[in-house]
């Protein structure tokens, strides 16, 4: 029972260390940050620089039900799958972005960075053009992901409910017991 | 509710607000850097959105800012009661702002003549010098990259050939470019923070959460719409109205931030709600959703009248479920939002009559017209986030459409602010004294359409909000007194009853 329970844990502890019950999902944890043993919380971390999002560090208790562990391993799932999404739409847009500033300023025939080293830039009207663009581009892109998001949120927060009401049951009947004795 | 749209900056009608903040990872800290104009595109986005919000905070208060330094020093008082005092100021090129209502805003404390050693680091210090970094060293690269368009001109000017380019010059800034230090590392570590709910933290984590200035606006239109209805004022009634209105537009605002996660952690404008920091899990915030929903709409029903509670119930699920979907799906979500605004001046009406007459639809009509103006400004200078964050807004898709939709509302308003005195809700005095306002925010609707540009839409974000409260207070004013309605009524009722009379045998 309990090797088996190690053995949950290491599985679950993933890339941080084998003795943590802390696992982490997906980019942005970065080998840096280790949350203090002793909590029992999790641990959220500053934006990550690619998909604003910010990384979530599970704490995996030692005494996890099956539907706990459903729980978490859903909200890291769903972090990993946001995390790939925005990293690489933000890339996208960084690029093709840089890629259109650089077209256009080729077009009207300036340099890409003037006598001081400052970049040149468009204003926003012409940078309208390629929002549009982009938007459209994206559009059904977007769709999918907008289902996808509202499924896993409604899953998470529900298994959440439920994760709650059991433990509430639990101590319930804790307090009673104790009442009694 | 009232302004779906609405920013976080509290210059709307709070007298005590002035240039205040409400997102405290958007004020700067010290540095010349944060103080550049917002620029033209390209440059880092968070330096000319922190720029703009920067310059947007702290520029009316100056006047009374000086005055208010003056007064300290004559009475050589350092210490400033943190109460109900807001200051902005620059002085020596470091902001000092303090604070008010604790959970609203983050105090920062800086060196004010070398007295006040302490000093709070806001988030956004971090920003700023990765920046200034990789300027220096792009002037030291200059002679480099200058060398490197020359050679293209020979070959033909392709696409790829565009990009090739591109990621050489990358290539040789980032050799240089980033090399982490130590200190970043146990900055970033710093910055971890347990998940755990503190009770003393979470009457400011749910005022974000149900956006509870927005509440308050929306609760002012309510009020608004009571007050104007003509019927003997009548206390209960009004208050019951107003907290059930409120308790209504929190849930909704909630529910609202609660499906909205990814997509306002990737805005600079709605980064540091409740959710995207992970101050509160999202079980949470349904439950408190539903604990505000469901006593809200009760209230309202029972302790008013079930149209009122109907009309509730109605805009929460306009705005949950029908406008923040379609925020993603077309841009007909701007006039679903322009209803979900409209919707409680006329809660309001119905609460005091109990009937929906033409006044409340009046009303109703007013703030619809109100909210393009409002939104269409402010998202003209969001159109980035928006396309990168995947919405679907007029100003980014149909930017003509936009500018020419916001002026047609302004003067929409003109035409609106006529009628009133015809439906018997104001005198015709409201009509001439509005005319100023009305006018004058049209000829912004025109300025906007005509230039295009973000001075004129914010220039007409602005002027939107004290138009609004102006509007109404004005209305209230020349409403039609009981009095007068009266008389005209006996006139009438007499000749009815007379008529009656003779009818019967």
């Amino acid at each position: 029972m309990a090797a088996a329970r190690a053995g949950r844990a290491l599985r679950a502890a993933g890339g941080s260390s084998c003795c943590s019950s802390f696992s982490s999902s997906g980019g942005g944890a970065g080998p840096g940050f280790r949350p203090p043993p002793h909590s029992r919380h999790d641990w959220i971390g500053p934006p990550d620089r690619l998909s604003n999002l910010r990384p979530v560090i599970f704490h995996v208790p030692r005494d996890e039900s099956a539907l706990e562990r459903r729980l978490r391993e859903a909200r890291q799932d769903a972090q990993a799958w946001n995390q790939r999404f925005w990293a690489q739409q933000n890339a996208a847009f960084q690029q093709e972005k840089e890629e259109f500033i650089y077209s256009r300023l080729k077009a009207k025939g300036l340099a890409v960075r003037d006598e001081t080293g400052q970049k040149a830039t468009l204003n926003a009207e012409e940078m309208a053009d390629f929002y549009k663009d982009f938007l459209s581009k994206n559009f059904r892109k977007h769709m999918h992901y907008n289902r996808d998001w509202y499924k896993r949120n409604f899953t998470i927060t529900f298994l959440m409910g439920q994760v709650a009401l059991v433990r509430a049951l639990r101590w319930l009947r804790w307090k009673k017991k104790s009442v009694g004795n | 509710m009232l302004a779906p749209h609405s920013p976080p900056a509290p210059g709307a009608g709070l007298p005590s607000a002035a240039g205040g903040s409400a997102d405290p990872d958007g004020v700067p800290g010290p540095g010349r850097a944060r103080w550049r104009r917002p620029g033209a595109e390209g440059r880092g986005r968070r330096e000319q959105c922190s720029a703009m919000s920067a310059a947007r905070r702290c520029s009316p208060p100056r006047a009374l800012a000086g005055l208010f330094i003056w007064h300290l020093k004559k009475t050589g008082i350092r210490q400033v009661p943190c109460q109900f005092v807001h200051l902005c100021r620059v002085a020596n090129d470091r902001l000092i702002t303090f604070q008010y209502f604790n959970f609203l805003k983050r105090m920062y404390v800086t060196q004010y003549n070398k007295d006040l050693s302490q000093r709070a680091k806001p988030k956004s210090d971090s920003v700023a010098s990765p920046f200034r970094e990789s300027q220096q060293l792009d002037q030291e690269k200059k002679v480099i990259h200058k060398i490197i368009p020359i050679s293209p001109v020979h070959q033909p000017l392709s696409k790829t050939s565009n990009i090739n380019e591109l990621k050489e010059m990358k290539l040789a800034a980032e050799i240089e470019g980033s090399a982490t230090p130590l200190r970043a590392e146990s900055k970033e570590e710093r910055q971890w923070k347990e998940m755990k709910l503190r009770l003393d933290d979470l009457p400011g984590i749910l005022a974000r959460l149900s956006k509870i200035k927005l509440t308050a606006l929306v609760v002012c239109t309510a009020s608004a719409g009571f007050a104007m209805a003509p019927v003997p004022f009548d206390l209960t009634c009004f208050l019951l109205a107003s907290l059930g209105t409120g308790l209504a537009s929190c849930a909704a605002n909630s529910i609202n931030q609660f499906f909205e996660v990814p997509f306002d952690s990737n805005m600079n404008r709605t980064k540091n709600r409740p959710l995207v920091r992970g101050q509160i899990s999202p079980l949470l915030a349904v439950c408190f959703a539903a604990s505000c929903g469901v006593p809200g709409i009760a209230l309202l029903t029972l302790g008013v009248n079930p149209l009122t509670g109907a009309l509730g119930a109605f805009n929460i699920f306009l705005y949950t479920c029908c406008y923040t979907p379609m925020k993603r799906m077309s841009i007909a979500n701007t006039w679903v939002g322009a209803v979900v605004g409209a919707i409680p001046p006329v809660m309001g009406w119905t609460a005091a009559t109990g009937s929906l007459d033409a006044g409340a639809l009046l009303l109703g009509g007013i703030l619809y017209s109100w909210q393009f103006p409002h939104f269409n400004a402010l998202s003209w200078g969001l159109r980035e986030d928006y396309s990168r964050g995947g919405y679907c807004m007029m100003s980014v898709t149909h930017p003509g459409l936009c500018r020419r939709v916001a002026l047609r509302h302004c003067v929409a308003l003109i035409g609106l602010s006529t009628v009133a005195p015809v439906l018997d809700i104001t005198t015709w005095t409201f009509p001439i004294i509005s005319l100023p306002i009305n006018l004058y925010i049209s000829y912004l609707g025109f300025r906007f359409y005509r230039d295009a540009d973000r001075s004129s839409s914010r220039k007409l974000f602005f002027c939107s909000l004290w138009h609004l409260p102006m509007l109404l207070l004005v209305m209230f004013s020349c409403k039609k007194s009981l009095l007068e309605k009266e008389e005209k009524g006996d006139l009438h009722g007499g000749s009815h009853g007379r008529a009656m009379e003779m009818r019967l045998p």
